[in-house]
């Protein structure tokens, strides 16, 4: 593409924009190879590779070929989009790639062992569209993530990037862009909800000449992967927004704040901000309208506390990552002790759509009190593992069912936990909760940054909450007394549980250090700890008094609470678990029941996954 | 000056501070005394030993608050010996305790907040982080020649690196401030040392003016 000039006003980027657009045939075969990590690590770029050399070799190196950024459908990767139809393929591997130029680049012919059958229906998905995973979705921040190469510029612009920052600085005031915002009814993605309209409102009003602006990257769930596809598919997305709430606000510097485990979102955000300042939409004098701002990235070493916005803070100064209290808040006394206003990711990247149609549009999305979309990671025990993008509002069960296709294997659904390891575990008899800040709230959980992990008949939920707390033991500050203490003894006390060693009195303890660490911690990361614990404790009372008083794990997890063994009458002797067993514990000869040697036995559980007969015959070997 | 008067009111009785102070500092100026372990008057609140937690209403909200690190609002309705921050406060202690079961400043607190049995094993902990002496090297002295290490329960408070620090001069504020007793002053021959968690200084006596100056 040719190289872009300097844009010195809002008429040179339409201009740029009407060229990009004229340049593009929207009829012209294009193809769309998603480059995300869960599809790279699926082999995509090696496709990439071999499309571009299969492409050249053909004579078609017209045809466009793009790496974009994660299409979200991270079960079936590698995907492919064949546009202008927007032909659907997964699963794409090297060997196909001379088909797909063949029969649908050249003839537009689709190749049906490629797309999506609908696993319930059989249904064949020949569009992108039709595929359910996709159909029942709104992609609003995900928007251009699967149609633009996120190191292109030019490929923001002419999907329409960066009108809505020449908006707001063409036209729109300060004071007008905060009114639109808060209109909306936009709240912070981060996990919160806090109104962002009414946050920037505070900070602009701060007195200071100097302010700052943070997009809060640090994302840190286990199994959470909002931000950084966002990051690393539409990176020109969260710099507009971050543009234009600098505007807004009145700060002149950013500071994006991303972890270094990120390497793709850092190089990514990174080409993105030196094209930025080289056309002009950063730095001084942008677009001739005499607003100046920069942005920086810090790179985060991976501290997950350092998502707490003080610890954050720190962080950037280049401070040990720690919480201080609140008051004051950030928005009057942030970085360097002037007012700095700190959003999400996924916030800043709602911001430009907003802006460009107007808060009302948003407004008419969502629920009463949480408007417009959100992005969810959707893990776990779900046949469709991915990113999706839901209106507020949708069900779990439509989430769970409808997208994310049931629960693996067909088994029953036990819990969804939601909201990270803050977050809390909301039964199977909850499915219908529509899903906003509100109702999670009521059901005992939180919105959090957007982690949505199914749970399974086989999922012991004593061992679930053990998981969680173990992992903020180790994330905890250690500054203050009830996180740094109280969290290690609850892990403690779980461990017990877990190893078959729980007491009596054992619950009510827990129940009374969770209450005192949420009410005394410090800042959210302990104030939520217990989370996990409670809501377990309050749904899953049953599963805790099982293991304590009946040395009995439910959902036969427990190592220490389980034995295998061998039912003879269900036996056939095929050897899978012979063959399995790490340890050789089991033998016998073929065809006849074998043995398990219970003093060999890890109870690593490799022989009750391998057994074909827990299926038809019910457990071959099963748990006590 | 009637506009820098904040008036709020401790568990039912009418106090009056000034804008910018703590809760505790107010409810101390009014002979209400509320247990802190992390507190120093000459230092920087830090909030985190949360000892001092307090039931705070403002509006139609109440919150458990650490009455150290909460400046007074008009209006305020404050707690401090509520049936649950009660429960809180001796959980809180119990939890320290249980990390250093053998330090007098925590056993004290123990007693005071009516900790009777301790619901967690006990471990010998020789330090219970409240950061006092980081502070005062920071605040105080104006080095920083200690911080913290590690996270988590494995938090320690070291010189950077564990190494010797450049930087300490030896004076024994962190010492002199420790509630713990982590640091101390020894006695060698006629010469006295300072072991810190960044080594050991030697301190010299001035033969002239009797005052104590570090080596090199």
């Amino acid at each position: 593409m040719a190289t872009t000039t300097r844009l010195a006003s809002l008429a040179d980027l339409e201009a740029l924009r009407k060229r990009l657009v004229q340049a593009h045939d929207p009829k012209a075969v294009s193809i769309s190879i998603c480059a995300g990590t869960g599809c790279r690590a699926h082999g995509s770029m090696d496709l990439f590779d071999e499309f571009r050399r299969q492409l050249e070799e053909r004579g078609l190196e017209h045809v466009e070929l793009r790496a974009t950024g994660c299409h979200g459908f991270c079960e079936r990767g590698p995907l492919v989009v064949i546009f202008p139809k927007k032909i659907f393929y997964h699963g794409v591997e090297v060997r196909h790639v001379a088909e797909i130029i063949e029969k649908t680049v050249r003839q537009g012919e689709a190749i049906e062992s490629l797309l999506y059958k609908d696993p319930v229906t059989g249904e064949v998905c020949l569009l992108e569209d039709e595929v359910p995973f996709y159909a029942r979705q709104q992609r609003i921040v995900f928007r251009n993530n699967g149609k633009i190469d996120p190191t292109s510029i030019e490929d923001y612009i002419a999907v329409g990037g960066y009108g809505a920052l020449a908006k707001a600085l063409g036209g729109m005031k300060p004071a007008g862009i905060i009114g639109e915002i808060k209109k909306s009814g936009l709240r912070g993605r981060g996990g919160a909800g806090f109104p962002t309209g009414v946050k920037w409102e505070l900070c602009r009003k701060q007195p200071s000449e100097e302010k700052y602006i943070i997009c809060n990257g640090d994302e840190g769930d286990p199994g959470a992967f909002m931000d950084r596809s966002i990051m690393e598919g539409d990176p020109h997305a969260v710099l507009e927004g971050m543009t234009i709430g600098a505007f807004a606000i009145g700060a002149r510097k950013g500071f994006i704040y991303v972890r270094a485990e990120y390497p793709l979102a850092v190089s990514n955000l990174t080409c993105a901000l030196e094209q930025s300042r080289e056309v002009g939409l950063l730095g001084e004098n942008i677009l001739g309208s005499g607003f100046d701002f920069d942005v920086d990235i810090v790179r985060g070493a991976g501290a997950f506390v350092c998502g707490e916005e003080t610890a954050l803070m720190a962080s950037v100064e280049g401070r040990e990552g720690r919480p201080r209290p609140r008051p004051p808040f950030p928005v009057e006394c942030g970085l360097w002790g002037k007012p700095t206003n700190i959003n999400n990711v996924e916030t800043w990247a709602n911001v430009p759509p907003i802006i460009e149609k107007g808060s009302d549009w948003y407004a008419s999305l969502g629920t009463a009190k949480s408007k417009g979309t959100k992005v969810f990671s959707l893990v776990g025990k779900v046949k469709n593992t991915g990113l999706i993008e839901v209106q507020m509002g949708t069900t779990l069960r439509e989430i769970v069912y409808d997208i994310g296709g049931g629960v693996l294997k067909d088994k029953e659904l036990k819990a969804v936990q939601t909201g990270g390891p803050s977050g809390g575990c909301i039964p199977a008899h909850l499915i219908d909760v529509p899903v906003d800040f509100e109702e999670l709230a009521k059901a005992g959980s939180i919105m959090g940054s957007g982690g949505l992990i199914v749970m399974d008949e086989d999922t012991c939920m004593v061992d679930v909450a053990r998981y969680f707390v173990e992992f903020l033991e180790e994330e905890s500050c250690g500054k203050c007394t009830p996180c740094r203490e109280g969290v290690k003894r609850m892990r403690e006390i779980l461990t017990r549980i877990c190893g078959g060693e729980g007491r009596p009195g054992d619950i009510d303890l827990l129940e009374e250090l969770a209450i005192a660490v949420k009410e005394a911690s410090l800042c959210g990361l302990g104030s939520t700890a217990p989370n996990p614990v409670l809501t377990t404790l309050n749904y899953f009372r049953d599963e805790y008094e099982a293991h304590i008083f009946d040395k009995r794990c439910p959902a036969k997890v427990c190592k220490a609470l389980i034995v295998y063994r061998v039912v003879p009458e269900k036996c056939t002797g095929c050897q899978r678990c012979v063959r399995a067993c790490p340890v050789n514990a089991i033998s016998g000869p073929r065809s006849q029941p074998h043995n398990l040697d219970q003093s060999k036995c890890i109870k690593c559980g490799a022989c009750y996954e391998v057994c074909r007969f827990d299926a038809i015959a019910g457990d071959a070997i099963y748990v006590e | 000056m009637a506009a820098d008067r904040v008036n709020i009111v401790i568990d039912g009785k009418r106090c009056s501070g000034l804008r910018g102070q703590t809760v505790l500092e107010v409810a101390r100026d009014h002979g209400i005394d509320i247990p802190t372990l992390c507190h120093h008057e000459a230092l920087t609140p830090a909030g985190s030993c949360r000892v001092c937690v307090v039931e705070v209403t403002l509006g139609k909200r109440t919150r458990t608050m650490a009455s150290c690190v909460t400046p007074i609002e008009q209006g305020m309705k404050v707690v401090t010996d509520s049936e649950k921050i009660r429960s809180v406060r001796r959980m809180v202690v119990a939890l320290l305790l249980a990390r250093c079961r053998d330090l007098d400043v925590i056993k004290q607190a123990a007693k005071r907040v009516g900790l009777k049995k301790n619901p967690f094993p006990e471990e010998d902990g020789d330090c219970f982080l409240c950061g006092m002496c980081v502070r005062a090297c920071s605040e105080i002295v104006g080095v920083g020649a200690i911080g913290f290490a590690n996270r988590g329960p494995d938090s320690e408070v070291v010189s950077p690196f564990s190494v010797e620090s450049s930087v300490c001069i030896g004076c024994g504020t962190c010492a002199t401030i420790c509630p713990a007793r982590t640091f101390t002053l020894e006695k060698v021959f006629k010469r006295r040392s300072m072991h810190t968690t960044g080594g050991k200084r030697d301190i010299f006596r001035c033969t002239v003016c009797e005052n104590h100056y570090t080596g090199a």
